[in-house]
């Protein structure tokens, strides 16, 4: 008989509501042990394919099913510098489990019978985390007199550091916020990404020599040409896409309307949920709409109703998104889990104008109905405005969550790196060189809006780029 | 990020306004005249901009120069020599365009004429003919008076209360001296009210007008868009598209609103510091 899957442990949404606390507690040993019997161990996995650096899969849970977790870290930390934060963060349903064999045939996401490889991946981090296993370094005499200099410590810079100072490279970090993570801190919630998490694989690159130097931007305190000129060989560039997109439409300065990067960057990374000790306030609403379908979408949303449930409002908020819930990019776990804390939504709807009261505070949106039309670049069905549909939602705070573009800071500066349309920076894809010679890139700079992994898939080739070429 | 010296340069009625020289390598290397700092006072504290008034590159320091307004301002002010903040970085925003205009006016309202200094002084050795508008309060609020006389052809002070120079707006001189003669340029920096004020003189004389937004922000490097303002109907980033901006194109009371969007706070914060007597 086929087993059903572990669920995971979760914080029941009542309690998670009103704290900023993780929302998912994890897999006990014994869970890890029953979730790994399901694996198939394919003779042909394919579960890795799906998997945007490889991982093996199927190796890594072999271990769980001998309960050699120790063997399994070391699987998975071959391939992947950050277990705890990939196992967290990951959109597995899209990747990994969308290609595990259990999923069935043409689903836009994997099959609930698919193998939790994410959760699996989490607990084998975990565990090596807390039993402190370091992956042995592989320090090479002719890394030692390298000097590298990463530029951002998101996902990406974090990743290019790690690989490069097991090497024995020597690897500054640049970060231009007082503290490091990029948007791991700033945009990840805590209660998705913990930040014990965060700092333990910070803390473990620290231990592996690398230096962290924040409140310094590259392109402003001190340009590229410089950095080269203090002895630098190579520049990785992990710049992330840091600037907010708005809608365009009427209306959108209006007070109490927040780019998703501001209301999470005032809450994750200042704190302001946490105000008056904190001093850095946010505003928080009645009726709260959050435009967009994305994971920063969903996050932003789930950030309001706790704001809303520690100031004892009624939770009121609102995902507003212009196709439906099957074209949603966002993590189907977070959808679930935002479901159940008691977030509404509205799909199909157009946003249009927003209206504000005398003192320019937002009163409501004036929105469309759509309907799904043809697919479109990206494979999903494009939203057909209806004409006359017109209707109105009333909100009092509303944050607007679609999608980011390159932060233009350093290009601006330094004409010589090529940049496509969209302003990110072109790099040979096979060493992710730019175009000037020892200058490397990756993560959200090159190619627009990724996930973590992606992101880390490229630093690990740039890093391996940047060892090659020493 | 240390702080060298710390002085008192003006006091009245218990507001202050400081001047903090900081040790800041190197943003003393690369700042312009017109470029900001992003300084947090403490861990918990805010990221607030803070105009780069002045530099002494020999001895790799800055100056920095506000207000005791909010919690964040008199928690900068309690700071002593010796001390460090939290936070520091820069230089951020676009440099002021200096270039040989020709007749310029300075327009500069209360702790805006500390941020209006290095502009006076590069505008000057571009080779600018230099009137200086000064307003304040009074006579007690004036700041940096000697130092821009040094670097303006005239100056004129403004006070609300008469107790220096002539009595009135800084606009009301402003409005006199466009009304008799032609100007290239008028650059303004102060409270919104006076910068929207210098922005409709000029337009009515058909001026060139050059604002200092002081928008409010967070990272304060084009990531969050708190400080985005309508400029000619489009949006920008005060932090990364300014702040310096075409003072006739601004949508200035969208500008005001959008900075007292967290005034309960801001009262809420302060009463709870004098009740720590802060």
């Amino acid at each position: 008989m086929k087993k059903e899957p572990v669920r995971i442990k979760e914080t029941p949404p009542e309690i998670r509501r009103g704290n900023f606390d993780e929302v998912v507690i994890g897999y006990s040993e014994e869970d890890a042990f029953q979730e790994a019997l399901r694996c198939l161990q394919c003779k042909n996995p394919v579960c890795s394919t799906g998997c945007p650096i490889g991982i093996d899969i199927k190796k890594f849970i072999y271990y769980i099913q001998q309960k050699d977790y120790k063997a399994a870290y070391f699987t998975i930390r071959k391939t992947n510098n950050f277990p705890s934060i990939c196992g967290r963060v990951c959109p597995a349903e899209y990747q990994c489990r969308k290609s595990c064999i259990l999923t069935k045939k043409n689903l836009s996401f994997a099959s609930e019978e698919a193998i939790n490889i994410h959760f699996l991946e989490r607990f084998v981090g975990d565990y090596g985390g807390n039993n402190n296993l370091s992956v042995p370094l592989e320090k090479e005499k002719r890394f030692s007199k390298i000097k590298v200099a990463v530029v951002g410590s998101g996902p990406a810079g974090l990743c290019c550091a790690g690989e490069l100072a097991r090497k024995g490279v020597e690897v500054d970090i640049f970060e231009s916020l007082h503290k490091t993570g990029g948007v791991l801190r700033y945009g990840i919630p805590q209660f998705r990404l913990p930040r014990d998490v965060l700092d333990f694989e910070i803390n473990y690159l620290k231990k592996l020599g690398v230096n962290f130097i924040t409140n310094f931007i590259v392109g402003k305190t001190k340009s590229l040409k410089e950095l080269f000129s203090e002895g630098y060989s190579s520049i990785f560039l992990g710049l992330g896409a840091g600037v907010p997109s708005f809608l365009g439409i009427k209306g959108e300065n209006l007070c109490n309307i927040y780019s998703a990067n501001e209301f999470l960057t005032r809450v994750n990374l200042m704190s302001a949920y946490r105000f008056p000790e904190f001093h850095t306030p946010v505003n928080i609403g009645k009726n709260v709409l959050v435009i967009g379908g994305g994971n920063t979408a969903i996050d932003a949303a789930r950030v309001a109703l706790r704001l809303q449930k520690l100031k004892g409002i009624p939770v009121g908020t609102t995902i507003v998104y212009r196709r439906t819930n099957v074209e949603m990019p966002a993590r189907r776990l977070e959808i679930e889990h935002a479901r159940e804390e008691g977030m509404k939504f509205e799909f199909l709807v157009q946003p249009k104008e927003f209206v504000g009261d005398d003192r320019s505070f937002v009163r409501k949106l004036i929105c469309l109905k759509s309907r799904l039309g043809d697919p479109d670049s990206s494979g999903r069905r494009m939203p057909i405005v209806i004409r006359g549909s017109e209707f109105e939602l009333e909100c009092d705070l509303c944050v607007i969550a679609v999608g980011l573009k390159a932060n233009q800071i350093l290009t601006n500066v330094t004409p010589e790196l090529k940049t496509d349309k969209y302003s990110d920076i072109i790099v040979n894809p096979e060493s992710m060189e730019t175009s000037v010679k020892g200058i490397f890139a990756g993560g959200d700079i090159v190619g627009g809006e990724g996930t973590v992994i992606e992101a880390m898939g490229m630093a690990k080739k740039a890093a391996a780029s940047i060892l090659q070429n020493s | 990020m240390k702080i060298i010296s710390k002085k008192i340069i003006a006091d009245y009625a218990g507001v202050r306004i400081l001047k903090l020289t900081i040790e800041a390598l190197e943003i003393s290397r690369r700042a312009r005249a017109g470029q900001f700092a992003v300084v947090m006072a403490s861990e918990k504290g805010e990221r607030i901009p803070l105009t780069v008034v002045d530099i002494d590159r020999c001895a790799g320091s800055i100056v920095l120069i506000f207000q005791e307004a909010g919690l964040t301002t008199k928690l900068l002010g309690q700071l002593n020599s010796g001390d460090n903040l939290y936070a520091l970085v820069g230089p951020l925003g676009h440099p002021t365009q200096i270039e040989k205009y020709g007749k310029v006016i300075l327009v500069g309202g209360g702790v805006g004429i500390a941020e209006m200094l290095p502009v006076a002084r590069a505008l000057k050795e571009a080779g600018n003919h230099i009137t200086t508008i000064l307003g304040a309060r009074n006579k007690d609020m004036l700041i940096l008076e000697n130092e821009l006389k040094d670097s303006s052809d005239l100056i004129c002070i403004m006070t609300d209360d008469g107790s220096l120079g002539r009595k009135g707006f800084s606009t009301d001189m402003l409005d006199e001296l466009l009304s008799k003669d032609k100007y290239d340029l008028v650059y303004s920096v102060g409270p919104i009210p006076m910068m929207k004020r210098t922005a409709l003189a000029c337009k009515k004389y058909d001026t060139k007008t050059l604002v200092s937004l002081n928008a409010l922000m967070v990272d304060a490097t084009g990531m969050c868009g708190c400080c985005r303002v309508s400029v000619s109907g489009k949006i920008k980033f005060s932090c990364v598209d300014g702040p310096d901006f075409d003072g006739s194109l601004v949508d200035w009371e969208e500008l005001e609103k959008r900075n007292k969007v967290y005034s309960v706070q801001e009262r809420h914060i302060c009463n709870l510091s004098q009740a720590f007597n802060l």
